[in-house]
C-alpha cells in the first residue's frame, strides 16, 4: 500500500531517530490508527515489508498495547476512566451515563451514524481532576452527567458543521 | 488544560515555571532556562555526579533510588553507544504530575535529560511519553524542535564540542511500560515485557548499550539541582531525601490537585491543610499514599512524614506521590476490586504468579463484593497475594499484591461484613452522592 503523504512524512521523520528500524513501530502504529481509524491489514503488511519483521510479530505488538485496535471505533471514541480516583468521584456513573446517552455497549459497538463509541479505560492521568474521560485525545475533566451531555452534543454539532 | 492550584506551604522548584508560558523557549530562557546544562558542561561528568549525590535527589518514579548513584553506575568506557531515557509513561493510578511538567515546562525535561547525558557520556537522549498524552507529545515535539533551532541540541552544543541528540517517542497504552526494562523493550518496537536483571540497564540497556533511565519529574528536578547547588537542594528536604515532590492529591478531598511539597512534609497536613480535608464533612477512612500499588494507611496512621524512609517504616511506600483519600462511605472491598481489576488488565502474562494471581484475585474479590464470598476466601485472598510478592520479573506482581494485602490486613472486618450473601454495607453510590466537591 501507499501511505498517505502525512503518514509517509511521519515515517521518514521518525525512522532516522533510531539505530534499529523497528523502534518506530509503536508510535507509528498509533499514528496510522489516527489516519485510518484502526490499524489495518494493509498497514501491517506494509510495515512488515518496510521494517523486515513478520506480520505476526507486528500483531503480537498490537495486542499488547491497549490503545491499538484492529477494528474501527466511532469517529469520536469516548474513553471514560473508572480507575480508583475516578471511581471515588463517580467514574462508573459517568461511564453508565455516556453509555445510556449514546445507546451503545461499552467496549463494543458504534452508534448507527458512526459517530461515537464508548470505552471503559484505565487511569488516564487525570486523578486530581476526576472523574475524567478522553474523547479521542482530548481530556475532559471534573465531569458531571450534565457536562457529558454538553460535551457529546458539541462533538455531534462540530461533526455536522464539517 | 489541567487546573493549577496553590497552597502557602508549597515550595515551588519543579513547578516554579508552571503557568508562566515556559513551554515557549524564549520564555524558558528568561526563567533561567538552559543555564544549568551550560553549567553541566563546565562541571564535567564527575562534577555533575558529585552535585547530584550531594542533592539527595531520589527517583521520582516510585522506587526512590538515588539519582547520582544511578548515574555513577554507567561505565565510562563503552563499545556500544550510551543512552539516556526519560520515562514519561506516567500511568500509576493516582498520579498526574508529569502531565503538568510536560505541559508547563517541557524544556526542563529536555535540559535534565541533557545533563544526565553529559554526566554519563551519552550522545543521545529519548523522551518517552505515554500514548494517551498526545497533546503533551506535541508540546514536547515542538520544544525539541525549538531547542535544535537554537543550537542547544545536535552537534557541538553551546560551542562545547559535545554532540547531543534529543528525540521524542510515544507509547500506545501500557502501564507496564513504566517499568524500566519494559520501557526499553517498547522503545525497541516490541511488547513491553520486562527483561531479567542482571545485567542492569546501566550496563546493558537500550539496544544493548549502557542506559540511564529516569522519571520525567526526576529529570525536571535536575536543572534545579545544578542551579541551586546540590547541598542547597538537599536542605529543602530531610535527611537522605533531598528536595521536593509533586504530590497528586485525589479522591475525597475538598481541594484535590497537584502540589509541590518538600520531602518530609506531614501526610496529615497534606490531607487536612493542603488538600482541604475530607470533602462534604465526612470522616477519613484510609489513604493510599503513593499511587495505587502502595499499601493503604488507616485514618489513625497518617502522622508520618512524606519521605521514602518514613513511609517505608510505616509499612508502605512514597511511590509515585499519588495520595488517594478515601472517606468513611467508601467500600474497601469494592476499592480493592477496582485496584486488582487494573493490575489484571495490565499484567502482560509473562510471569505466572502475576498472570494467575491477578486473575484469581479479581475473581475472588468480584464474587466477594457481590455477596458470594465465604469466610475462607479472606485468607485465600491473602495467600494468593503473598505468593505473588517477589516472584516476578518486574514489580507489577508486587504492585498488584501489596495494596490487596494491605486492605485485607487492615480492613478485615469490612470483608467479613460482606459474608453470607449480605449486600455491600455501603450500597451503590449514585453519581451525586459520589461527587463531593468539584473544582472548576
Amino acid at each position: 500500500m501507499k501511505f498517505s503523504d502525512q503518514l509517509e512524512a511521519r515515517f521518514a521523520g521518525m525512522i532516522t531517530h533510531y539505530p534499529a528500524r523497528r523502534s518506530l513501530l509503536v508510535p507509528f502504529l498509533l499514528y496510522s490508527q489516527d489516519e485510518y481509524g484502526y490499524v489495518t491489514d494493509e498497514v501491517i503488511a506494509e510495515l512488515s515489508r518496510r521494517l523486515e519483521i513478520t506480520e505476526l510479530d507486528i500483531r503480537n505488538v498490537i495486542s499488547y498495547y491497549s490503545m491499538l485496535r484492529t477494528k474501527p471505533a466511532g469517529r469520536f471514541n469516548v474513553q471514560v476512566c473508572t480507575n480508583i480516583c475516578c471511581l471515588l468521584r463517580g467514574g462508573e456513573e459517568m461511564l453508565a451515563h455516556a453509555r445510556e446517552k449514546l445507546g451503545v455497549q461499552v467496549n463494543k459497538g458504534i452508534t448507527p451514524d458512526g459517530m461515537f463509541s464508548v470505552e471503559e479505560v484505565e487511569c488516564i492521568g487525570a486523578c486530581s481532576w476526576a472523574p475524567a474521560m478522553q474523547v479521542n485525545y482530548t481530556f475532559h475533566e471534573n465531569l458531571t452527567p450534565e457536562k457529558i451531555d454538553k460535551i457529546l452534543d458539541d462533538y455531534r454539532s462540530e461533526a455536522a458543521h464539517k | 488544560m489541567a487546573t493549577l492550584v496553590n497552597h502557602p506551604d508549597e515550595v515551588k522548584i519543579v513547578s516554579r515555571r508552571f503557568g508562566q508560558g515556559a513551554a515557549n523557549i524564549d520564555r524558558y530562557l528568561e526563567l533561567d532556562g538552559y543555564k544549568a546544562v551550560q553549567k553541566a558542561l563546565e562541571l564535567g561528568p564527575d562534577g555533575i555526579i558529585a552535585e547530584m549525590k550531594a542533592s539527595n535527589l531520589r527517583g521520582r518514579g516510585g522506587a526512590g533510588f538515588p539519582t547520582g548513584l544511578k548515574w555513577s553506575f554507567v561505565p565510562k568506557e563503552s563499545a556500544k553507544p550510551k543512552y539516556v531515557l526519560c520515562n514519561g509513561d506516567e500511568s500509576e493510578p493516582g498520579t498526574c504530575k508529569d502531565r503538568l511538567i510536560f505541559e508547563h515546562d517541557p524544556h526542563s525535561v529536555i535540559e535534565g535529560a541533557m545533563i544526565a547525558a553529559i554526566a554519563v557520556g551519552s550522545h543521545a537522549a529519548y523522551i518517552y511519553i505515554r500514548g494517551e498524552y498526545r497533546y503533551l507529545l506535541e508540546i514536547m515535539q515542538k520544544a525539541i524542535a525549538d531547542a535544535y533551532a537554537k543550537g542547544f541540541a545536535g552537534k557541538n552544543i553551546f560551542g562545547s564540542g559535545y554532540d547531543l541528540e534529543v528525540y521524542w517517542h510515544g507509547g500506545a497504552g501500557a502501564y507496564e511500560v513504566g517499568e524500566e526494562s519494559a520501557l526499553m523493550e517498547s522503545l525497541e518496537g516490541k511488547r513491553g515485557v520486562p527483561r531479567i536483571r542482571p545485567p542492569f540497564p546501566a550496563v546493558v540497556g537500550l539496544w544493548g548499550g549502557p542506559t540511564v533511565i529516569n522519571n520525567a519529574e526526576t529529570l525536571a528536578s535536575v536543572p534545579h539541582v545544578l542551579l541551586m547547588g546540590g547541598k542547597a537542594y538537599a536542605e529543602v528536604g530531610v535527611e537522605r531525601n533531598g528536595g521536593t515532590r509533586l504530590f497528586s492529591l485525589s479522591g475525597h478531598l475538598a481541594r484535590p490537585g497537584v502540589y509541590e511539597l518538600p520531602l518530609g512534609y506531614s501526610l496529615r497536613k497534606a490531607i487536612y491543610e493542603v488538600g482541604g480535608g475530607v470533602a462534604n464533612g465526612r470522616q477519613l477512612k484510609a489513604v493510599v499514599p503513593g499511587g495505587s500499588s502502595t499499601p493503604c494507611l488507616k485514618a489513625d496512621e497518617i502522622d508520618i512524614a512524606l519521605d521514602f524512609d518514613s513511609t517505608m517504616k510505616a509499612g508502605t511506600m512514597l511511590g509515585s506521590g499519588g495520595i488517594v483519600v478515601l472517606d468513611d462511605q467508601t467500600c474497601i472491598v469494592k476499592f480493592a476490586l477496582r485496584t486488582i481489576q487494573f493490575y489484571r488488565h495490565e499484567s502482560c502474562g509473562w510471569c505466572i504468579p502475576c498472570r494467575e494471581g491477578t486473575d484469581w484475585l479479581q475473581k475472588s474479590l468480584k464474587r466477594f463484593h457481590a455477596g458470594g464470598g465465604v469466610a475462607k476466601d479472606i485468607d485465600n485472598i491473602r495467600y494468593l497475594a503473598e505468593n505473588m510478592l517477589g516472584r516476578t520479573f518486574c514489580p507489577l506482581g508486587d504492585a498488584a499484591a501489596m495494596p490487596i494485602l494491605g486492605f485485607v490486613k487492615k480492613f478485615r472486618e469490612e470483608f467479613e461484613a460482606h459474608l453470607d450473601g449480605r449486600p455491600c454495607p455501603f450500597g451503590q453510590h449514585d453519581a451525586p452522592h459520589a461527587l463531593p466537591v468539584l473544582s472548576h
